[in-house]
């Protein structure tokens, strides 16, 4: 009775530690007052803002796209690594291999924004390319450091997937091309969706590496709202917070429900 | 004949991606960091000269500097200790969270999951802002205080370490909790009655049997933690004061205003090496260890 009680006393008190602020945030979003803080009554009136904001608006489109054409790239290359670590045998320099997927994933992001904006900085001394950062070169960071979240995601699919079914097809004449994109890779489908939403919400949510290599017409929506917020509060943010909030934790569900049909 | 080609299609493209974005970077970071700074543009010399016959033109001038300087290496310090103090509270409040999760039944363990781990999709940014509303001066939290008679007037709860410190393990927790449900999930409970059997007390149950089968958990659960808070940038300058100052802070201004290049790469190279280096290595020989011990 008495551990019962200890028990729910416990993961009530976390679960309101986790969403206590986002609940705030929300509530805020629908204050009159232009002073967040202080309360005067429930308006839509930040929303409607949010939506007339050029710079918000052009700085979300931005940021869309640069998150899915960086979580479709890391996602053919993450694929391959997973997919390479866990069937094929012979890869030359394989601790180098290890090393270069999954360093990233421990690399404070200041130290990854600082050594890509020197090396588009030495490349453009080298080559004349590229002139100016902007969506490209944050595009290219983003691939670089999604790929491995998707690399792990595949890697743990694969290593738990029986390699029989595989071979059962090649025995039955299948080559090999044909067991990968016949056999392998529709069942490895739903991870694969998976590791493609964790790196749109990476890249989506990236503030400090997208800061190291923006450029002009290159302002992501992390980029703008860190402006608004580093020295006060916005209540046009807030607007934007509730906004965001919602979509991203209905990707999360998506991610949870396409990550956890492999389990079964 | 033709499994190999493919085979080399699937290795060498992302292979060839990583080499040229993210190997080659960081040797840039290394070459300039041993760079002799110079004023110009960019802001150190080149490593080999051809002017007079060829000469290498490198120093270890920025790491001296670097490390004999107590603004950087006190930074470093504090980012250390900040880390620390982050990941055992994170531990503190995220074990018993994941122990209690991995211990109920399993319909409303899958629901309680991914209520935990669902906040950890949502911006980073916008929670740590959603703290800066919490804590402003005539935030909730001072509300609340005040009404209660706790505080006669509105405490400084923000542009402190103390916020700081809120604010990483409110964002990190997540990061904890799951690999240290991994962990706990795997265990037979069966073993907690046997040691209750046995006649052991929760305390001792605790520490004898549920403590040490959680290392792996814990370690890994840390270790997520740890390492990019020392590195954290955006949680210290939304919600930070200038009590402290922390090795990301350093890092960047080092960089952005004080137009150093040699010695913010100097600093990010120090930080490979002390920070991240160890952990890759061990992770890499334990990945081929397991590996062989499986075949």
């Amino acid at each position: 009775m008495k551990s019962s009680l200890i028990k729910s006393t416990v993961v009530f008190l976390g679960l309101f530690f986790l969403y206590f602020p986002i609940l705030v945030l929300i509530f805020y979003s629908f204050n009159e007052n232009k002073r967040v803080m202080v309360w005067k009554g429930f308006s839509l009136r930040w929303y409607n803002e949010l939506f007339n904001n050029e710079q918000i608006i052009e700085a979300f489109i931005i940021s869309i796209k640069i998150a899915a054409l960086s979580a479709t790239f890391a996602t053919i290359l993450g694929v391959m690594i997973g997919y390479s670590l866990v069937r094929i045998r012979k890869i030359p320099f394989k601790s180098f291999y290890i090393f270069l997927s999954s360093t990233p994933l421990v690399l404070p992001e200041l130290i990854l924004g600082l050594s890509m904006l020197l090396f588009f900085i030495s490349l453009n001394n080298v080559i004349g390319f590229p002139s100016s950062r902007g969506q490209l070169t944050i595009f290219i960071s983003h691939v670089t450091f999604c790929i491995a979240f998707v690399a792990i995601i595949i890697q743990a699919r694969l290593t738990d997937f029986n390699k029989n079914i595989e071979e059962a097809a090649m025995d039955l004449g299948y080559n090999y091309t044909k067991v990968l994109y016949k056999i392998t890779l529709p069942i490895i489908l739903p991870s694969i969706i998976a590791g493609w939403l964790l790196a749109f919400t990476i890249s989506l949510d990236d503030l400090v590496v997208a800061s190291f290599t923006t450029g002009p017409g290159a302002n992501t929506l992390p980029i703008v709202v860190f402006s608004k917020v580093r020295l006060g509060l916005s209540p046009e943010v807030n607007a934007l917070s509730a906004i965001l909030m919602f979509a991203l934790i209905i990707i999360g569900l998506f991610y949870f429900y396409f990550n956890k049909k492999f389990k079964h | 004949m033709k499994n190999k080609l493919f085979e080399k299609y699937f290795v060498f493209s992302p292979y060839f991606w990583l080499v040229l974005f993210f190997f080659i970077p960081l040797a840039i970071i290394f070459k300039i960091s041993i760079s002799v700074s110079e004023w110009g543009m960019p802001p150190y010399q080149d490593i080999f000269l051809f002017d007079n016959g060829f000469k290498i033109n490198t120093t270890f001038e920025n790491y001296v500097y670097i490390f004999s300087d107590y603004y950087y290496i006190g930074s470093f310090v504090n980012s250390l200790i900040l880390a620390l103090i982050s990941t055992f509270f994170c531990l503190l409040i995220g074990f018993p969270l994941a122990f209690y999760i991995a211990t109920s039944n399993i319909r409303l363990r899958n629901i309680l999951l991914v209520l935990v781990v669902i906040p950890f999709w949502s911006s980073f940014l916008l929670r740590v802002y959603a703290w800066k509303i919490i804590l402003q001066n005539n935030g909730i939290l001072n509300v609340i205080l005040l009404n209660l008679g706790i505080t006669s007037e509105p405490l400084q709860l923000l542009y402190n370490q103390y916020a700081v410190i809120m604010g990483i393990v409110y964002t990190y927790l997540p990061l904890m909790i799951l690999p240290l449900y991994g962990y706990l999930n795997k265990f037979d409970l069966n073993l907690i009655e046997a040691s209750k059997d046995l006649g052991l007390n929760r305390i001792k149950t605790f520490f004898k049997v549920i403590l040490p089968l959680s290392v792996p958990g814990i370690v890994a659960g840390s270790l997520l933690v740890f390492i990019p808070v020392v590195g954290e940038f955006i949680i210290p300058e939304m919600l930070g004061g200038s009590d402290r100052l922390y090795y990301g802070k350093i890092l960047w201004e080092e960089f952005f205003v004080n137009r150093n290049w040699p010695g913010a790469s100097a600093l990010a190279f120090s930080g490979i090496i002390i920070l991240v280096l160890p952990i890759v290595i061990f992770q890499i020989l334990y990945s081929r260890w397991s590996q062989k011990n499986e075949i």
